[in-house]
């Protein structure tokens, strides 16, 4: 095998080193009994060339952007990657290297870290971000443990029903061997969370929305902060559509306490769904609250500038069951892209590429519309928006299947109420003419 | 000092991305507007944020220098004791990025999403094989987020059975994910002692195992790279109590091919397919952390579960004693591919061939070294061993000191200062992918150090010389953090 | 790391088995870790303390010192109510190295079990103790 170096010469020698007589001799200390009778049921090894003709075979099969046109968000958007983006990351300095323990021999991955840290806290408004988290639910499911340790004896916490259905699904599951309880806000007429309900909710540690929503609308972020601090809550919101910041105000200015967010959309592939990027970032008072890698700025012995990996007492490899959390590895690399992303629009690419979000979906909801689809809320949105289908749109929506075309996400598994309603999502991808070729085709006759 | 790999080149400087950033420059290709503009009601609308203004090939420029400063494992060996870094093979990146996978959305209908669901299922499959279990999960993102996914299975399992317990006993040789994981479920960790020889005894076991305790976590082998030869006995203990036998996979290097982690009686074990399965690490994530299970503890898995049907593959989301999601989609999946793609290339013969040469790497960095380090478990050792500094009590020259000068020779230092149950621990983990040449100068490097140590043991405090940065001030870092520019 | 003959152990103050210091004016209680205490950790970086208000039990703990790479509890030595903290710690964390007896007090407490004091060590038994 390619991938192992040992010659018969070199175990001989290995082995007469070792004083040990065979490579099975190697294992004695294993008890006889238990070891594999025979070898493992696995398929026979493939050549290089064979493997890539198994995957390409695999991978042909999947409805995948750019080949399809997919119009739908709900926590993965298809966005263009620059070139410059697979070329860079690629870098086996950056790409084969372990977490930076060694700062001396590190520092490529460090100085990128905190970069990322210093751009991610410009963007929302936030004074500290960590090196990131594995996702958007999971950075969201800390904050509000986060919330719960800071408010000890409290055992509850409100989130909005349009955070995403998967990250409510995935806070119960942190939540349930603690005894911790989600309250549901309900949803409002026009598309964001009822924050009147909170009114009559009791003893939570944290108010919890997610804006844009998981109907795409832009939620009321000065409600929500006046609503926690009426509480004396924590304000915490999470993102799945990072680019929505070129454009809107973020969750900083409203004076959130913690943001928990998906990077995804800053230069990272769909890849089924993972790996993204979480981002966690809060106001400073949190900093030692914070789940996960912190990389701070200092100098060397000859006075030259360098980073480290700081603050490390709260991890779980010094503070173990009384840490912040268990996280150990993150998602670096993903954080090193994004870093890297941010670098290449910047200031003036992030506005142009939001304002071409908002301007393609707003397009394509106009052209449904005419097609026969009724605006659900009329509430702002940026890149995402939900619409009722006019009769027959099921049939047509599976039909398009074929043509390679996934027009919108079904959302009454998601919310009963919403019968007949759809997700949408169109991005700086999809061209005038796939808009339009989609209106045509799902027009109601 | 002759034939190592370490010498100073050339190295560039490069200023903070903001500090390069000029007025009006942009680094992106800014698509077509072919449609008209929409404007945003003005109370939603911020200015752009204030990132830093590049051209293209300062950004290119930028981020190829920090590489530079950067050592990987393609750069040399990177012996760090429990992560496994083996080398990480360039075909399984291609198939990460086969534009299938890569621009695959996570939520589209099954019948759209066939390939991806086949290779989950299929590895999921290899997993169970490889372990003896009877099913796995791929959804956890690394391996403490599988850690923390087993030991809610633990949880609810328990709860299913009508009483919860409230401890789970841990042994001191432990990741300190362990703890952890396991007191984000409410468990109390009790800690025990390794027998004399840096491995369990079933009597230590027996002593603390009760009817509140859920179970154990054990890493085999263990952190002291020494193979818990009482373990079946030890989970024999736990099971009749009704406790559960989680088993930490980080070691699985050692291994796999020979022994099956059911076989010794464990119930849980979870897999970093970022150290046995190869996939690159990335400075820090994202890793993959599946979780194979036993058959009785199969319902309590995460949904949504891959299943084979007359009508291809498909995703199942009811699973009424499911603990629920673990992440928002379906695992690290590009991770996965990677990984997929190693277990498809080498075989059955092929990863029981990683096992065997990764211990044979082991004892040959033992028997080359032993005489100049101290060996607190003068043991067998499986995948890695475990030195320790109390040979250089005498010259005042520390671990620390040690592996800052191996950088000097061209070397990734060990593990150093764990396990934490070996004072002054250096840890080494050389895997299977590096040669007999390359271990025979790693040791001669770490003599030449050991030698320094006695006769200019400044050379060695004030070590690394040749890295773009000397050591650096943590203190002030950590009591006046700045954490952002 | 000193040794024990170069401690400094003030003879006026109690000391815990955890490694506190205790001085008692009146029915007032000031509390820091002595020189043994942070000569073990190294370099303070960080005190967690208590909150003025708070009431703590006599071995409670109240607070962790961390270091780079070590966190230790802080355990409360004598029982009371926490009526002042050592704000200068927040800025200075590296007073409890330097000035572990003055400048690096961690909090002062209003103790109504005055006799607790009994029960700590003076200097010589805990020299003893560090002895083993």
């Amino acid at each position: 095998m390619r991938y192992l170096p040992h010659t018969p010469q070199d175990i001989a020698q290995m082995l007469q080193q070792t004083g040990h007589d065979s490579l099975d001799d190697l294992f004695a200390t294993i008890p006889e009994k238990f070891k594999i009778n025979g070898k493992l049921e696995l398929p026979e090894p493939l050549t290089e060339w064979e493997l890539n003709a198994h995957m390409d075979e695999l991978s042909s099969t999947m409805c995948a952007f750019p080949k399809n046109k997919i119009f739908l968000g709900a926590g993965s958007y298809p966005h263009y990657i620059p070139s410059v983006i697979p070329s860079l990351i690629s870098r086996s300095e950056f790409t084969t290297a372990y977490t930076p323990y060694q700062p001396e021999i590190s520092q490529g991955t460090l100085q990128g870290i905190y970069e990322f840290q210093t751009m991610i806290t410009e963007l929302l408004g936030t004074e500290v971000a960590t090196a990131s988290h594995y996702d958007c639910g999971t950075a969201l499911a800390e904050a509000l443990l986060i919330a719960l340790r800071k408010k000890k004896k409290l055992n509850k916490v409100a989130v909005s029903s349009l955070v995403h259905p998967h990250h409510r699904q995935m806070i119960n599951t942190y939540f349930a061997p603690a005894g911790f309880k989600m309250v549901e806000i309900p949803m409002s007429a026009d598309g964001t969370t009822d924050l009147t309900a909170v009114a009559a909710m009791d003893d939570i540690a944290a108010v919890a929305v997610q804006s844009p929503n998981f109907l795409g609308c832009i939620e009321d972020l000065a409600g929500v902060k006046a609503v926690a601090d009426s509480k004396n809550a924590l304000f915490i919101t999470s993102f799945t559509e990072g680019l929505a910041w070129g454009l809107l105000k973020n969750p900083g200015s409203f004076g959130a306490d913690i943001v928990a967010g998906e990077g995804q959309s800053f230069g990272i592939a769909q890849s089924f769904g993972g790996p993204g990027l979480g981002i966690l970032t809060a106001r400073k008072k949190y900093v030692r609250d914070l789940p996960g890698r912190l990389v701070g700025r200092t100098r060397d012995r000859n006075n030259e500038e360098g980073f480290v990996l700081t603050l490390s007492t709260r991890e779980q490899h010094i503070r173990r069951e009384k840490a912040s959390s268990n996280i150990c590895s993150n998602n670096g690399l993903n954080a090193l892209i994004a870093a890297m992303y941010l670098a290449t629009v910047g200031k003036i690419g992030i506005r142009e590429m939001a304002q071409i979000n908002h301007d393609k979906a707003s397009f394509l909801r106009d052209q449904l519309v005419d097609a026969g689809f009724e605006v659900a809320f009329e509430r702002p949105f940026f890149n995402e928006f939900a619409l009722k289908a006019p009769r027959g749109f099921g049939v047509k929506r599976q039909e398009l299947k074929k043509k390679g075309i996934l027009a919108g996400l079904s959302l009454e598994c998601y919310y009963p109420a919403l019968k007949n309603h759809y997700l949408f999502c169109a991005t700086e991808v999809f061209s005038r003419q796939d808009i339009e070729t989609l209106a045509k085709e799902v027009k109601h006759d | 000092m002759t034939d190592t790999t370490g010498t100073g080149g050339l190295i560039f400087k490069e200023a903070l991305l903001w500090e390069k950033s000029r007025e009006g420059r942009c680094a992106v290709s800014i698509p077509t507007r072919d449609v008209p503009v929409a404007a945003l009601d003005p109370e939603f609308v911020a200015d752009a944020p204030e990132l830093p203004q590049l051209g293209e090939f300062d950004v290119v420029r930028h981020y190829t220098r920090l590489s530079q400063w950067n050592f990987g494992l393609d750069s040399g060996m990177y012996p760090l004791g429990s992560c496994t870094m083996k080398y990480n093979p360039k075909i399984n990146d291609v198939q990460a990025a086969r534009p299938g996978f890569a621009g695959a959305h996570p939520m589209i209908d099954d019948e759209l999403s066939q390939g991806a669901l086949e290779l989950l299922y299929n590895m999921e499959q290899y997993l169970a094989e490889i372990t003896g279990m009877a099913a796995t999960t791929l959804q956890p993102a690394a391996g403490a987020h599988g850690e923390l996914t087993g030991m809610l299975v633990i949880h609810a399992w328990h709860e299913k059975k009508g009483h919860q317990r409230s401890k789970i006993i841990i042994p001191d040789t432990a990741h300190g994910t362990n703890p952890a994981s396991a007191s984000l479920c409410g468990y109390e960790s009790v800690n025990i002692k390794s027998g004399p020889e840096g491995i369990l005894t079933p009597e230590a076991v027996a002593a603390v195992m009760d009817e509140e305790t859920a179970g154990i976590m054990i890493t085999n082998p263990n952190t002291l790279g020494l193979f818990e030869e009482n373990l079946r006995e030890i989970a024999d203990i736990v099971h009749a109590k009704g406790g559960l036998v989680y088993g930490d996979g980080a070691n699985l290097n050692a291994i796999m091919g020979i022994v099956k982690p059911a076989d010794l009686g464990i119930d849980i074990i979870h897999f970093n397919l970022h150290k046995t399965f190869s996939t690159p690490h990335g400075g820090g994530g994202p890793g993959s952390g599946p979780i194979s299970v036993v058959n009785e503890l199969e319902p309590f898995l995460p949904v949504p579960r891959v299943i084979k049907t007359d009508r291809g593959y498909q995703l199942v989301h009811n699973s009424p004693d499911s603990i629920g999601r673990m992440l928002t989609f379906h695992g690290h999946f590009g991770i996965i591919v990677r990984a997929y793609a190693y277990i498809r290339s080498m075989g059955a013969k092929g990863l029981t061939d990683v096992s065997k040469y990764a211990v044979l790497n082991a004892n040959y960095i033992k028997a080359g070294l032993k005489d100049d380090l101290h060996l607190p478990y003068d043991r067998p050792c499986m995948h890695e061993c475990v030195f320790t500094d109390k040979n250089q009590v005498d010259t005042d020259i520390t671990t620390l000191d040690m592996a800052k000068r191996i950088m000097d020779y061209g070397f990734h230092p060990p593990t150093i200062y764990f396990p934490l149950v070996v004072h002054g621990a250096i840890m080494i983990e050389p895997t299977e992918t590096e040669s007999k040449q390359t271990l025979d100068q790693f040791i001669a490097a770490f003599k030449a150090v050991v030698k320094e140590a006695e006769e200019t043991p400044e050379l060695l405090k004030k070590a690394p010389h040749l890295p773009k940065v000397s050591r650096l001030d943590e203190v002030t870092a950590a009591r006046k953090p700045i954490l952002r520019g | 790391m000193k040794e024990i003959n170069e401690l400094n152990l003030p003879e006026n103050i109690k000391y815990s088995k955890d490694h506190e210091w205790a001085a008692m004016e009146g029915d007032m209680v000031t509390v820091g870790i002595n020189d043994y205490a942070q000569d073990q950790l190294g370099e303070v970086v960080f005190v967690e303390m208590p909150q003025v208000g708070d009431t703590f039990d006599e071995g409670e703990e109240f607070g962790t010192v961390e270091s780079v790479k070590a966190v230790s509890e802080l355990y409360c030595p004598i029982s009371g109510e926490v009526v002042a903290i050592n704000e200068e710690l927040e800025d200075a964390p590296e007073l409890v190295n330097n000035d572990p007896y003055q400048g690096g007090w961690i909090m002062k407490l209003k103790t109504e079990n005055p006799s607790e004091m009994d029960a700590l060590m003076d200097k010589a038994a805990y020299l003893e103790m560090l002895k083993g």
